[in-house]
């Protein structure tokens, strides 16, 4: 057998940039962004990006539609630059300001501490700090595009009903979006140095959840006490937020005024913005390339444990299952804050309903149905990290023990952690209120138990790590879970007053969970 | 079925694929295994060996077929076939916040072997697999190496009468490596029966008893190293040369028909 050597000369497809270069590094990281999200709105099924394109302009449309709705009334014959306009304008960024932050610093610390990607790079002779001031510079641009996601509908009604003027607030929030990832990169370099690289990207992660969620909360939090009720914005119509404001002139209302069109503010901003995220990209590109070096191979090293004082002899398979889950979940704090941070929500409506309530009585139709939802929510989450989480998964298959019984050791061992969580809950309510303390038990269990089911019908194998994507994994199962919830919590509280009545919310519980039956994969 | 045979499949067959355009990753496979032997699979990617070998720990449904594992038949009453057998793949199957010891315990619970038993075999196997001085730290910030050798550990310590290995070497230093195969060895003399798929041909020459030889999900040769070699020209060939004819011979076979 002979070989022939083809020697056509191979025709250059297209132009493209020097390797190594920066946007050699620019289309690389395009393209890796763009397949990722593509895989995550399509499932890994082509077909659906169709759908998933309507779905996106319906809702898109929707939201146009809801902020002409809401803002119409408020804009009425115009907007001037007075006190409550630029005080509501504010918080509204510093709340977006969060919101970039929060996905800012948690991009931030997947990108240059998580990135399968970085060994490859670090080991090539391509100049890594290339890469670090692409990949910063991407994390602006995807922050900028979340913000935009979500404020698009609002600035273009305000455009409509007042006038192009608020175009100009479309580069006051990518200034916003450029800010926040300054501060996101500025936060992480600093826990590097503070608590050293082995904890970084845990502590910065966890920083990350308690901003996205802890800022909504106080504001809400600070909006009922100020008596404007649960609405986000609620704080800053306060009268008492008004009163304490800064003077007009006052250079904290920059922004707004921008946003609002002034030049002179707008320029201002964008360049102190562009100036700002110029040197932070220039000075942290080389500390990251040093850093993660500095971290390859330390982000998975353990604290050692005490000393192993002898097996238990007493443990049945179904106890060592539990006892498995609740040490593995015990020693992992991400997954902790992670699972706690989907209750967090419920606190502000809950004192806002605390606050409204008129005598006793009253707080008990408040707290039953706020702790049956939490309830369900927090099984939720936990049922998938021991259901579908199974780090361990071809192990305990391939044990002799029945999928039945382990199954069901796993929901023992969820349950077991819902009924500790309800456990005071009861306690108070069995001496202030046996009849609401009845519907809180009957109520938890029937949250829980529906949310474990849901997880049972959808599991799917996936790593614990990935415990964040769960909700766009299977997004029938995410809707059914919280609508479940809600259900029961409205069915517990109403029972208190009326059996019948709460009977109404409880049948479309249960019709919501057949439809979740049926929608199950086979 | 002779009571020292530890394993028999016969007319075993698995399609992933339900549209019939691909043909299938096992079939109709027969193999048998006798008890206390050590037994090397061989074949190329995607032969079948894995598919194979997940059938029989219980990991996959096989479409058609029967395996046998020492006189229980797998498919009827899985948890008593469970219970002799040890699975180990290439990508070990640990957790990252439990140590050696809580995972051995754990494992040790699911096979419901008595605590007692469970806690001096824990504490040889560490020592025999040089663990020792890692015992009572997380499994997170483990080598691969150390991290095979602890699902190794896991495999032994309630001491199934069939261990099956997937690729068990794969990834590991040199010294990891031998540590591995003492203690297969070391267990085959005791009487345990052992299979292993592998890509190192020489592993499976040196410690093999049998050999058998997948191609395309079906079992094209099989013997002891010279009765393989036997069946080549060249009488001083190796057993790469031999599995490399081996399937050759069964893509044209595939072909002609």
């Amino acid at each position: 057998m002979s070989l022939t050597l083809d020697t056509t000369p191979v025709q250059p497809a297209k132009r493209r940039s020097a390797p190594g270069s920066l946007t050699w590094f620019a289309a690389h990281e395009s393209r890796l962004i763009w397949r990722d999200f593509a895989s995550m709105v399509t499932g890994g099924k082509p077909t659906r990006m169709v759908a998933a394109g309507v779905v996106i302009t319906a809702f898109v449309v929707g939201m146009h539609l809801l902020s002409l709705h809401l803002l119409g009334p408020l804009v009425g014959q115009g907007l001037s630059a007075t006190a409550p306009v630029l005080l509501a304008l504010t918080g509204t960024m510093v709340l977006f300001f969060s919101l970039m932050f929060s996905q800012a610093i948690e991009s931030v610390t997947r990108a240059y501490y998580a990135r399968s990607d970085l060994d490859l790079i670090l080991s090539s002779p391509a100049p890594s700090h290339r890469l670090f001031q692409v990949r910063t510079s991407v994390l602006t641009v995807q922050t900028i595009m979340l913000s935009l996601l979500i404020a698009t509908p609002m600035l273009n009604a305000l455009v409509m009903l007042d006038g192009a003027h608020w175009l100009a607030g479309y580069g006051v929030l990518m200034a916003l979006g450029a800010l926040a990832t300054c501060a996101a990169v500025g936060v992480t370099l600093a826990l590097f140095k503070l608590v050293g690289p082995g904890r970084t990207r845990l502590i910065a992660q966890i920083v990350a959840a308690i901003v996205g969620a802890g800022f909504i909360i106080a504001l809400q939090a600070a909006g009922i006490m100020l008596g404007q009720g649960v609405s986000r914005m609620g704080v800053w119509m306060a009268p008492e937020t008004l009163a304490n404001a800064p003077g007009l002139k006052s250079v904290v209302w920059m922004p707004a005024r921008a946003a609002m069109g002034e030049a002179s503010a707008w320029i201002v901003t964008i360049l102190s913005a562009a100036a700002i995220l110029a040197v932070t990209i220039h000075t942290s590109a080389r500390r990251f390339a040093k850093d993660v070096l500095a971290t390859s191979g330390l982000e998975t090293v353990e604290k050692p444990t005490r000393v192993f004082a002898g097996f238990s002899r007493t443990r049945s398979m179904a106890a060592h299952l539990r006892h498995k889950e609740w040490k593995l979940l015990a020693r992992d704090p991400w997954l902790i804050s992670q699972t706690l941070q989907q209750i967090l929500y419920l606190i502000p409506p809950a004192f806002l309903l605390y606050l409204n309530a008129k005598d006793g009585a009253a707080l008990y139709y408040v707290v039953v149905p706020v702790v049956v939802m939490a309830a369900g929510q927090l099984a939720g989450g936990l049922s998938w990290i021991s259901i579908s989480g199974e780090d361990a998964h071809e192990l305990i298959i391939t044990a002799p023990v029945k999928p039945a019984a382990i199954l069901l050791a796993k929901v023992q061992a969820v349950l077991a952690i819902i009924a500790t969580v309800l456990a005071p809950f009861l306690l108070w309510l069995t001496f202030a209120s046996p009849r609401a303390a009845f519907f809180l038990a009957l109520g938890g269990a029937l949250s829980a138990g529906s949310a474990v089911l849901i997880q049972l019908w959808f599991r799917s194998q996936a790593n614990r790590s990935l415990f964040r994507r769960r909700q766009v994994s299977s997004k029938a199962a995410t809707i059914c879970e919280a609508l479940v919830s809600i259900l029961w919590a409205a069915g517990a509280g109403l029972a208190i007053l009326n059996v019948y009545v709460g009977l109404i919310p409880a049948a479309l519980a249960l019709i919501v969970l057949s439809f979740a039956r049926f929608m199950r994969p086979r | 079925m002779d009571a020292t045979t530890a394993l028999q499949i016969s007319g075993l067959r698995k399609h992933f694929d339900t549209t019939g355009a691909k043909p299938p990753a096992v079939d109709g496979m027969n193999l048998t295994i006798k008890g206390g032997e050590f037994y090397a699979l061989l074949g190329p990617n995607g032969a079948g060996k894995t598919t194979t070998l997940r059938m029989v720990a219980g990991l996959l449904q096989p479409d058609a077929g029967a395996i046998s594992i020492f006189g229980t038949d797998a498919l009827a009453d899985p948890i008593t076939a469970k219970s002799k057998v040890a699975w180990v793949s290439d990508e070990p199957m640990i957790y990252d916040k439990l140590t050696p010891y809580e995972y051995l315990e754990f494992v040790s619970g699911l096979w419901g072997v008595d605590a007692s038993i469970a806690e001096t075999r824990a504490r040889d196997l560490i020592d025999w697999l040089g663990l020792t001085t890692h015992a009572n730290q997380r499994c997170g910030g483990f080598s691969k190496g150390q991290r095979q050798k602890v699902a190794l550990a896991g495999a032994l310590v309630h001491e199934p009468q069939l261990i099956i290995l997937d690729e068990p070497l794969t990834g590991l230093d040199a010294g990891s490596a031998r540590q591995v195969k003492d203690v297969l060895l070391a267990k085959v003399a005791a009487g345990t029966t052992v299979i292993m798929t592998t890509h190192i041909l020489e592993v499976a020459e040196r410690m093999a008893e049998r050999i058998g030889v997948i191609a395309k999900g079906r079992l094209i040769a099989e013997g002891t190293f010279d009765e393989l070699r036997g069946r080549s020209a060249n009488a001083s060939t190796t057993l790469e040369e031999v599995f490399l004819e081996l399937v050759e011979e069964g893509q044209e076979e595939d072909l002609a028909a």
